[in-house]
């Protein structure tokens, strides 16, 4: 008998008993009408040929394993960033468990979303019946200070028209006529998440800016010395948001974090639940119109955003989610720029930190070649940090990434010499990857959770960054911005390259020569 | 914030009854109205639990319920490995339900199995405007060349492809024409249709009636018939739920041709028409099937419940009942195998639990399911609600649960919340999205659809890893440092 008492065994365990192998082994000869060894053999063996990655490549319909989620997750992300707001998704309620769980598993938080719950008949006669209830029901239950309404594929597809439901709504006293419920559209079948995000972003300062649907005036500019800051659809949210702020305040910048979801994905364990915390101020939202300027950190993921907030007169900038020194310096530059406010001494002692901790290191990374995939910008901002440690982005896949990102790629691999041999490859999925990495192999992947499948099959150690990442705990509450965060991309970096070396050279009497302790 | 306990069960009733008064002040009236129908006291001697369950959710409430693909692709189909399951629709669907419910399968990923993968159409605008069918046909394609080894697909519809009026079951009929006879299974499992899950288990398991039995007459069978042949039915090998099963049944002398549908296969699920009983776990979401086993094939079936060592005990002896001495004198066996082993959990681990509260909220099975195990070791539960049950559940749970148990139906946030705050037991065992709101809370959780990442759960061997888990979750050193010692 495995199991004992004094030493639970679990699935780790318990499953690799003798009694469970030979039941294991009846059930595959028995039972299951399985294969032939040698035939899977064979196609397991063939399915990392040139061959079959040329097929691989000529898929046209089917998607396997893609680095992508769909629009409506993005708009929860993005909604959550505003304070005591409550995202209410237009459409079928199984969506909403899977953005909520989506988001817990990641974050190890709870997230707060409802659904205006539509089925059969809200199919054929629309959802506005739903629309009416759900807010009236959310705005009692869980007092909101904003309702951020977008919408699943479901409501897409029939064409409800959220402007008109939420008008009704309002004439309906499901909330009161001033209380704020800003909307968007968010077709599944268009884009990804990050697309998602946006939408829901421009939905806001269309809101807030542009007269709340008809219902106030539109709002004057008047200029002021601030800044806002977008931080896009980012993982590492909790952590890059309090970095930022720290960068600004220590450069004594006036700013306005538009869209911060860094609280209410980081309360404390303290005997109380809380379903709001943090968050842009509505008040913020609105006077964000009056800044200098705005920074994006992520281009892609506000490509609809930052037009219409460029439509208010104000300047605009955006960055490709800049990691290390020289994305960094970028960036700070620019906003020292635009604020007139000299990045501090501080940061530059940080900076020259990070540019130590580079030079203490690089001989470990540089000439070794990588695979990177994820969202458009997070692929950028890492391909880039890789080549000014000397590393090479071989392959950078984004399955969300179109034309205008291969081409940023192909301009950011022409400007070093590191990034000769590289290829970006938009639109493909995990599954092209794992041809990839047979075919042309590289010394380490850098992916979210689900690369541990191509770490598992192709052997190449998988470094985890990305989203999401649920099988690793607490990573989102680092920074991977500033050269703080820079400093915690390469120590993840090395910590996968040591461990590696290590793994490869602690065979007794064969390779433990090499098994040092000083590197 | 801890409450006195009330002592009598008069107590109990009347501070549930205040409870759910107090929770539905805070709904319009129209929703109060129809959520009191969802919340009520268990009263000893009653048929059912006092609840209407299976009814729409109301919009903007927080329900934690799922959809009918969730409960056919998440549920059903997903666990058979040996067949790819394709998300048909936008790409998102897929992409939350991949490789999150831990059901446990041995294989060659990507080759001969493909359980932890995410095969989707990933539709764009154009296949919503001009439909999906061409992409489906050539898709089915592109599966057949790249994993020549898969032995079926199934299509598993998301929310579009029954408002665009797409027309799967031509395509699947034609394609299977075109692969020889190949199993391509369509199922009707939009997020829209029905209540919750649940409407997505009967469709998938009307569609194996459909696809898989009514096209399999005239297929060889696999193997020689025995008096001793059953099927797992409904377990789908969470963590190894289903293997930790199959080893008690199998030491017992049964012989266990087919699992549904955690570690399945196709071939299980054609082999199953030829068993002699059919044992069934999860009765909500297979319950179906086994009925149109037994009115088409006359397999008897018989429900079982495999948490805890008494619920386990009571099964072998009620699956026994169906056979000759033989498998009865290996129930026995087992059961006697077995005990010491149970005793030295009980012994080690009761005693740390003894008295303890636990407040549920699950599925459609494990709501009723894992209250034995509590109670073997010692803990009580003072509430429970399906998040998915229908009538037959809450009447089977009448047998579980004791006299004054408060009981809420497709529960919200909000009312869950209240619940744990006024109630405040000493663990709750739900699901992920509620896990956070309670550890915040400084209430001990556990996971009771992924086990929290451990598992298996069934069985003697599951026993132990579950004592062991509750233990851990409840007398983790951390609930004692939730409030800092200058707070007041």
């Amino acid at each position: 008998m495995p199991q004992n008492a004094d030493n639970v065994l679990d699935h780790f365990n318990l499953f690799r008993q003798p009694e469970y192998i030979e039941m294991f082994e009846k059930k595959k000869r028995e039972f299951e009408n399985h294969a032939p060894d040698a035939e899977v053999e064979r196609v397991r063996e063939w399915a990392k040929t040139k061959e079959y990655q040329e097929k691989n490549f000529a898929r046209e319909a089917l998607t396997v394993n893609p680095a992508k989620a769909c629009q409506p997750l993005g708009a929860v992300f993005a909604s959550l960033g505003f304070e005591q707001t409550i995202p209410f998704v237009h459409g079928s309620q199984g969506c909403v468990a899977y953005y909520r769980s989506h988001f817990s598993r990641h974050f190890k938080e709870p997230t707060s979303c409802v659904s205006s719950s539509m089925t059969e008949d809200a199919a054929v006669f629309g959802g506005l019946n739903n629309m009416i209830d759900g807010l009236a029901n959310t705005y009692n239950m869980y007092k909101p200070k904003m309702i951020s309404v977008s919408t699943t594929c479901m409501a897409e597809v029939i064409g409800d028209d959220l402007n008109a439901f939420i008008k009704t709504s309002k004439e309906k006293g499901s909330v009161p006529q001033e209380f704020d419920v800003p909307f968007a559209h968010t077709p599944a079948f268009v884009g990804s998440h990050v697309t998602g995000y946006d939408n829901v972003m421009k939905g806001m300062v269309e809101h807030f800016w542009n007269g709340k649907a008809g219902t106030a005036p539109k709002l004057e500019r008047v200029p002021n010395n601030k800044i806002n800051f977008i931080g896009g659809f980012d993982g590492y949210v909790v952590g890059n948001i309090r970095e930022v702020k720290r960068m600004f305040d220590s450069m004594g910048v006036e700013y306005t974090i538009f869209g911060d979801p860094s609280d209410v994905w980081d309360t404390p364990t303290d005997g109380e639940f809380r379903m709001y915390d943090g968050g842009t101020t509505l008040e913020d939202a609105a006077n964000a119109i009056h800044a200098k300027a705005t920074f994006s950190m992520q281009h892609f993921s506000t490509e609809k955003t930052l037009p219409l907030i460029a439509e208010s007169g104000m300047e605009t900038y955006s960055f490709h989610h800049p990691i290390g020194v020289r994305a960094t310096d970028e960036f700070l530059m620019k906003v020292s720029e635009v604020t007139g406010k000299p990045i501090s001494k501080e940061l530059t002692r940080e900076r020259g930190r990070l540019v130590d901790a580079i030079a203490d290191s690089s001989a470990h990374l540089h000439g070794k070649r990588f695979a990177i995939y994820g969202d458009p910008d997070l692929c950028y901002g890492l391909a880039a940090f890789l080549m000014e440690l000397g590393a090479e982005p071989i392959t950078v896949l984004a399955s969300n990434g179109g034309k205008a990102w291969e081409e940023k790629m192909n301009q950011l691999f022409a400007s070093s010499p590191f990034g000769k041999n590289c290829k970006a490859y938009p639109g493909k999925d995990l599954w092209h990857m794992r041809s990839l990495l047979f075919t042309e192999p590289v010394d380490f992947l850098i992916g979210n959770t689900y690369g541990k499948y191509l770490e598992r099959d192709t052997g190449t150690p998988l470094i985890r960054i990305g989203f999401p990442v649920f099988d690793r705990h607490h990573y989102h509450r680092y920074p991977v911005w500033g050269y703080q965060g820079g400093l915690n991309v390469l120590v993840w970096l090395l910590d996968k390259v040591f461990d590696e070396i290590d793994r490869n050279t602690n065979v007794v009497a064969k390779s433990d020569y090499s098994f040092d302790i000083i590197r | 914030m801890s409450l006195a306990q009330p002592e009598s069960i008069e107590d109990i009733k009347a501070r549930n009854k205040a409870l759910i008064k107090e929770v539905l002040e805070v709904y319009p009236e129209k929703t109060a109205k129809r959520r009191a129908k969802h919340l009520n006291t268990f009263e000893d001697g009653k048929p059912d639990c006092g609840v209407k369950s299976n009814i729409k959710s109301i919009p903007g409430v927080m329900t934690i319920r799922g959809c009918a693909y969730a409960g056919s692709k998440g549920v059903v189909w997903g666990p058979i490995k040996d067949m790819i399951h394709i998300s048909h629709g936008p790409v998102g669907c897929g992409q939350y339900s991949w490789a999150s419910r831990r059901n446990y399968y041995i294989g060659t990923t990507g080759i001969d199995t493909f359980g932890t993968m995410q095969f989707t159409s990933d539709f764009q605008e154009k296949d919503i405007v001009f439909g999906g069918d061409k992409k489906l046909a050539k898709l089915i394609d592109e599966i057949q060349e790249l994993f020549p080894l898969n032995k079926g697909i199934s299509v598993q519809s998301e929310c579009p492809i029954g408002l665009i009026g797409d027309d799967i079951e031509a395509v699947s009929k034609a394609k299977t024409k075109e692969y020889n006879g190949h199993t391509i299974v369509p199922v009707r499992c939009e997020g829209f249709r029905g209540v919750s899950q649940s409407l997505g288990h009967h469709l998938a398991n009307d569609a194996i009636r459909d696809w898989v039995f009514d096209k399999m007459e005239g297929k060889p069978a696999l193997f020689e018939p025995t008096p001793y042949d059953v099927a797992i039915i409904g377990d789908y090998n969470i963590g190894g739920d289903a293997w930790s099963s199959r080893i008690l049944l199998e030491e017992m002398g049964l012989r266990v041709v087919a699992q549904w549908s955690g570690d399945g296969t196709i071939a299980e699920l054609e082999a199953t028409p030829r068993a002699k009983l059919n044992v069934l776990h999860c009765y909500r979401s297979m319950n179906y099937i086994s009925r149109h086993m037994e009115e088409k094939y006359g397999i008897p079936w018989v429900e079982y419940n495999f948490f805890g060592p008494s619920k386990i005990e009571e099964s072998l002896r009620k699956i026994a009942s169906h056979f000759d001495d033989k498998i009865k004198e290996g129930a026995e066996r087992v059961i006697a195998k077995y005990s010491p082993l149970m005793d030295a959990v009980i012994a080690k681990y009761r005693p740390r639990l003894e008295g303890k509260k636990v407040m549920l909220f699950v599925g459609g099975l494990r709501p009723r399911h894992v209250i034995g195990a509590y109670e073997d070791l010692g803990m009580e539960i003072v509430g429970t609600g399906y998040e998915f049950g229908h009538n037959d559940d809450y009447q089977r749970t009448t047998h579980y649960v004791k006299d004054g148990t408060l009981i809420y139906d497709d529960v919200t946030g909000f009312e869950f919340e209240k619940f744990v705050e006024k109630i405040q037991p000493d663990l709750v065992g739900s699901g992920i999205k509620e896990k956070y709101v309670f550890q915040k809370m400084g209430v001990p959780f556990r996971q009771m659809h992924s086990w929290d990442y451990s598992g298996p759960y069934h069985g003697y061997d599951g026993f132990a890893i579950f004592a062991r888990d509750m233990d851990m979750a409840i007398n983790s050193p951390v609930w004692k440092f939730a409030k800092a010692p200058w707070a007041a």
